[in-house]
């Protein structure tokens, strides 16, 4: 067991979907979920740690007392964390730290968002001096270009074709068919999907994630607070990794115009995404052997195949051949997204982080019904925030 | 049509002349280059320099990875009416071992785009307005000078 373990007591989530309501809803329902699975009074949580939402106003911007407020002032320090994708991984790991510090022994994490329809948009207002602004003023570079950059690349590099690209959705909406808090619970057919109209060459339609509605909270306690509780062998968080690139960061990401220069420092031996997954099994003391499941953000189907290289699962080009393979289906050797993943939710920005630990927690819980992965003892989420916020949480019982 | 001026869609990125360049910088101190121009202090953090150069980037790179949008982007994007689809490229530099981004111009017919692919910058419409054809740096073909 490492000196770094918290337990987590309780998860919750508010269905995922394009409901129109107000996140605060969302949050509090997550949040009570939470509370109610870790058998805890709401007093009793000592820190109160909010994902921000950016498109929400002010009370997104400052979650955490958002949420702390709509449950009812009850005194608990608040902090809020925005790192894109990547906030609700940043939340979790201020109440890990508050916790490991001796500062709390009870901390409620809770991400919630409500998003427009269609591309996410930059923020309004004429922004001259804001990358993520520009990119879309000069370039027309939406969310889904970058996507398509890094899927043709598969493509040309490792002969990746748009039916493996499909066989990721079939797969994942597969798994999500069942999940009371997926929004997409429709099984898919690799035809249906390269029938749907091309968005960001190769992707189309149905291999992109969507937008949605929805909130995931976490309840996190010392392994002291647990055992008094008589809770003996709760899920443990063994790592959480919030690293930034190294420079040179020499791959292109989002919202950027060009990466680092290698010209001068050479490369990393890591690219960021790698580094990710390193730091988070450095922490634990695991390696991809030792994983059981999986969660990892697929904003695209290709992307989930860069993932899969990411985590150390394969090798550089033999992602395809794992998903071929059904290595990467429940039943399969290394399930990955047995929620469904983005396929199955859309992406809920500073709730999906959460979500994915909720979904690993039931996982080794044995609480995932239909998708349940059997004997599941350790698990591990990814994913990336735009900005260079990196986001993994390894937990394991 | 003809006699609209053209301007730059944003100032100081790019050279107007027949031989386009992407303006970027470089630290006097360690070499490391930048693009867009970075305002002050360099960003190897293995390096303290504080004085950058702005220096025009190479004009000519390798395609890197490619995509072709299908859908007009939200604003602030000002998409042509009838929308068109238009490439995006993802080019490397040698020279100063970066990728930088820009949109294709829509004289290459994205069929014949490929990673490695040799390309060179010019410039391209972005968008107008009455007065004014607002240009942005595009990658075209490399012309056969045989
Ligand atoms: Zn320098």
């Amino acid at each position: 067991m490492g000196d770094h373990d918290v337990a987590v007591l309780g998860v919750g989530m508010h269905p995922w979907g394009k409901w129109g309501r107000n996140f605060v809803e969302y949050g509090l329902v997550a949040a009570r979920a939470a509370l109610q699975d870790a058998g805890l009074e709401w007093r009793d949580v000592e820190f109160v740690s909010g994902a921000d939402t950016i498109r929400n106003g002010y009370p997104g911007f400052v979650a955490g007392a958002t949420f702390a407020q709509a449950l009812g002032w009850q005194g608990a320090p608040v902090a809020s964390s925005y790192a894109a994708c990547a906030s609700g991984a940043t939340a979790l790991n201020a109440a890990r730290a508050q916790i490991l510090a001796g500062l709390c022994d009870v901390a409620l994490v809770v991400g919630a968002d409500t998003t427009p329809k269609g591309f996410l948009a930059p923020t309004a207002g004429e922004r001259g001096d804001d990358p993520d602004w520009l990119r879309f003023r000069l370039l027309g570079a939406t969310n889904p270009t970058y996507f398509g950059l890094y899927a043709r690349r598969r493509m040309e590099l490792f002969g990746a074709t748009p039916a493996d690209f499909a066989k990721v959705k079939v797969k994942n909406a597969a798994h999500g068919l069942t999940n009371p808090n997926a929004r997409y619970r429709k099984a898919v057919t690799e035809d249906e999907i390269m029938a749907s109209p091309i968005v960001s060459d190769p992707l189309r339609l149905l291999d992109i994630c969507a937008t949605s509605d929805g909130a995931a909270a976490v309840v996190l306690a010392s392994l002291d607070y647990a055992r008094r509780h008589s809770l003996t062998n709760p899920i443990r968080v063994a790592a959480v990794s919030t690293v930034t690139p190294s420079y040179p960061n020499t791959v292109i990401e989002m919202p950027n115009f060009a990466t680092d220069s290698a010209a001068v420092a050479p490369a990393p031996a890591a690219t960021f995404r790698d580094s990710i997954a390193q730091q988070a099994y450095a922490e634990a003391g695991l390696g991809p052997d030792d994983l059981d499941l999986a969660e990892v953000y697929d904003l695209s189907t290709a992307l989930e195949l860069d993932w899969y290289e990411n985590i150390g699962l394969c090798g550089p080009g033999e992602a395809e051949k794992l998903v071929n393979d059904g290595a990467t289906t429940i039943g399969g050797r290394i399930p990955v997204n047995p929620s469904g993943g983005l396929a199955c939710f859309g992406e809920a920005v500073p709730a999906q982080a959460l979500a994915q630990v909720c979904e690993v927690t039931w996982q080794l819980r044995g609480e995932a019904g239909e998708r349940q992965v059997q004997d599941a003892t350790a698990g591990l989420t990814i994913n990336q925030g735009l900005f260079g916020h990196g986001s993994s949480v390894i937990l394991v019982r | 049509m003809a006699n609209k001026t053209r301007v730059p869609a944003v100032e100081g990125w790019f050279t107007l002349d027949d031989e386009p360049r992407l303006l970027g910088n470089r630290c006097r101190k360690c070499g490391s280059y930048f693009f867009p121009k970075i305002a002050s202090e360099c960003r190897n953090p293995g390096c303290d320099g504080t004085e950058l150069d702005e220096v025009p980037l190479s004009n000519r790179g390798t395609i890197w990875s490619y995509t072709t949008n299908h859908y007009a982007p939200p604003p602030p994007y000002v998409a042509a009416e009838p929308f068109a689809p238009y490439s995006v490229a993802a080019v490397e530099l040698s020279q100063e071992k970066l990728v930088v981004l820009g949109q294709v111009d829509a004289a290459i017919d994205p069929a014949t785009l490929h990673v490695g692919m040799e390309v060179e910058l010019t410039l391209g419409t972005l968008y107008e307005d009455d007065e004014q054809e607002y240009v942005v740096w595009k990658w075209k073909g490399v012309a056969n000078r045989g």
